[in-house]
């Protein structure tokens, strides 16, 4: 397999370095087209184990792509991978009983119970969860007994996560998991998330949700016309923990905003001009949507 | 530096096992769907009640049309049993999902088509013994004897599996389950009258005999006519017999064919989505 060479790989990853063998995952150069567009264009990442990934990017950018070379649904072009040491493109039946899957377009319809969907599918793996235990961490034994298609939308996502869960995987893989949750759901979802992770399951989170990202991720990678922009801590993406503060507050009825890079300082000696509070005081740093969208719009130029 | 040390590998279920959770899977998504079990059993048990009432005419040598109408009626169950079923079921599962969340697991692929196979079996079985019970109870029907209820078996279990490697061919051509019903079902109700299912078939003309005789229904109809029928009958057939020997050989021919069909066509996703 022809290695093609990666123009940019900010991050901790470059070009020239070898696959990482203890990685959970490990790309180096994936490359992917669709006939003449070129959906993944030299990708290189590596996922420790342990770790939760959030894997970010405007629809069309190349994530939902990346994310099914490496669960072995889609051929690459170019490049090498491994997931838990094994190139997906020859993983067999041994590997995918390490992996848990929950797809973007969720498990279809069918006549069967939760209890009896996540029965059957436990019977494919080695060494499964029980499902009813399942159930109980996704809270949907109340449901156990009902159907399918009788689920609201954010049960029938929890459901999908229920059987991508199941049978007990090593690696995780969550395209857009809480779409159509409500803020309670995607708290619950979140713990979730947070309970596989202390029992040492590792995770790539795709999402649109960058509250998301940030609640849940150890590492966030930000992905544009099919290249990774940059990788690192939420606090840290784009600069983030270096951007000047904000700082607004209303002075003689007109709001007033103000760049510093001390805000403590400033705040300080805003005080001073103020016999008590500060009207409307208010400090604030970059969101990672704010910086999130500022990648997104250079990649984009 | 920390080195991570794998767990041992797990011993994974047998395929034997595998294959007994998709039967069972299989099993309660058929007959649990109304639409699946009206329109696949109960649909060939009106057609027997509604023809057998209404034309019950004599065929000579004493014969009913019900005692022919009883041949067809079982051809053009095994074919909903088993193309149509197999064509709406499976593009149903590729089209909402199904197909590539079990290709995600450890599940053998092998294991989905056993479960299939399965179905279409135990369906097959319950809609034959309906139909039998309910044309000894209310027509009269002449049920077969010795060597018949053997030729019954392979014309029934030939014509099933060159149906079934069909329809799951079949289930590739549609977008979604709706849209292989909308070609597949228009297709079997021509089938069905051209090849001597709701008439004799030596009443349908003679361009349209040659059609049907492409396709696995007219074998299959013809084979079970044969074990219906007495004997004497065989005469108005086109080919003065039952002809066996090539009730055999087209349906074994459309078992390859449609074996190499799944194999070139079937995908676990959807087309467009590759």
């Amino acid at each position: 397999m022809t290695r093609t060479p990666a123009a940019t790989a900010p991050g901790d990853v470059r070009p020239a370095t070898p696959l990482d063998p203890d990685a959970a995952i490990s790309i180096r150069g994936l490359v992917k087209r669709y006939g003449e567009s070129t959906a993944v264009a030299g990708l290189d990442l590596d996922i420790r184990r342990g770790e939760i990934f959030a894997l970010l990017g405007p629809n069309g950018a190349g994530k939902t792509t990346t994310v099914e070379v490496l669960e072995g649904y889609r051929d690459r072009d170019g490049g090498d991978v491994r997931v838990l040491g094994v190139d997906p493109a020859t993983g067999g039946r041994q590997w995918k009983a390490d992996l848990g899957i929950v797809l973007q377009s969720g498990a279809g319809d069918s006549q069967l119970t939760c209890l009896e969907l996540l029965r059957a599918q436990a019977a494919y793996f080695p060494d499964p969860r029980d499902p009813a235990e399942v159930l109980e961490l996704v809270g949907l034994t109340e449901k156990a007994g009902s159907r399918g298609r009788t689920l609201s939308g954010g049960q029938r996502r929890r459901l999908d996560v229920a059987l991508g869960i199941v049978g007990r995987p090593r690696l995780l893989f969550l395209d857009e998991p809480t779409t159509g949750f409500d803020p309670e759901a995607r708290r619950q979802f979140w713990s979730l998330i947070r309970s596989l992770r202390d029992l040492g399951t590792t995770m790539l989170l795709t999402t649109h949700y960058l509250d998301e990202a940030e609640e849940l991720a150890d590492r966030v990678g930000v992905i544009a016309r099919g290249r990774l922009v940059e990788v690192a801590v939420p606090a840290e993406l784009g600069g983030r923990g270096q951007a000047p503060a904000v700082v607004q507050w209303t002075e003689d009825g007109v709001r007033r905003t103000a760049e510093t890079a001390t805000p403590t300082a400033f705040v300080r000696e805003l005080a001073g001009r103020f016999p008590g509070e500060v009207p409307d005081l208010a400090v604030a740093r970059p969101t990672l949507e704010d910086v999130y969208l500022r990648m997104i719009g250079e990649s984009r130029e | 530096m920390v080195t991570v040390v794998d767990a041992p590998r797990r011993t994974l279920p047998s395929i034997a096992a595998v294959c007994r959770t998709r039967a069972g899977v299989e099993l309660k998504e058929f007959f649990r769907q109304r639409e699946s079990v009206v329109f696949t059993l109960m649909f060939p048990v009106i057609l027997l009640l509604v023809f057998g009432a209404v034309l019950d005419y004599d065929l000579g040598s004493g014969v009913s049309f019900t005692q022919y109408f009883m041949a067809g009626v079982i051809a053009a169950g095994i074919l909903g049993a088993s193309l149509q079923n197999m064509a709406i079921g499976i593009a149903t599962e590729r089209s909402d999902g199904t197909l590539k969340g079990l290709a995600g697991t450890p599940m053998p692929k092998s294991a989905y088509f056993v479960g299939k196979v399965v179905q279409v079996f135990v369906v097959t079985v319950a809609l034959v013994a309906i139909l039998l019970v309910i044309g000894v109870a209310f027509y009269g029907i002449d049920l077969p004897s010795g060597t018949d209820w053997l030729t019954f078996a392979w014309v029934a279990a030939l014509g099933s599996a060159a149906s079934t490697l069909l329809g799951i061919a079949v289930s590739s051509l549609a977008r979604n389950g709706r849209s292989a019903s909308a070609t597949v079902t228009p297709v079997a109700l021509v089938l069905q009258f051209i090849s001597g299912v709701f008439f004799q078939f030596s009443q349908v003309p003679t361009w349209l005999q040659t059609v049907a005789s492409i396709f696995p229904l007219k074998w299959m109809a013809q084979g079970l006519r044969s074990v219906f029928l007495p004997d004497a009958l065989a005469a108005s057939e086109p080919a003065g017999s039952w002809e066996l020997g090539r009730v055999a050989l087209v349906l074994g021919i459309w078992c390859v064919v449609g074996l190499a069909l799944c194999v070139r066509t079937f995908t676990w996703q959807d087309r467009g989505n590759r």
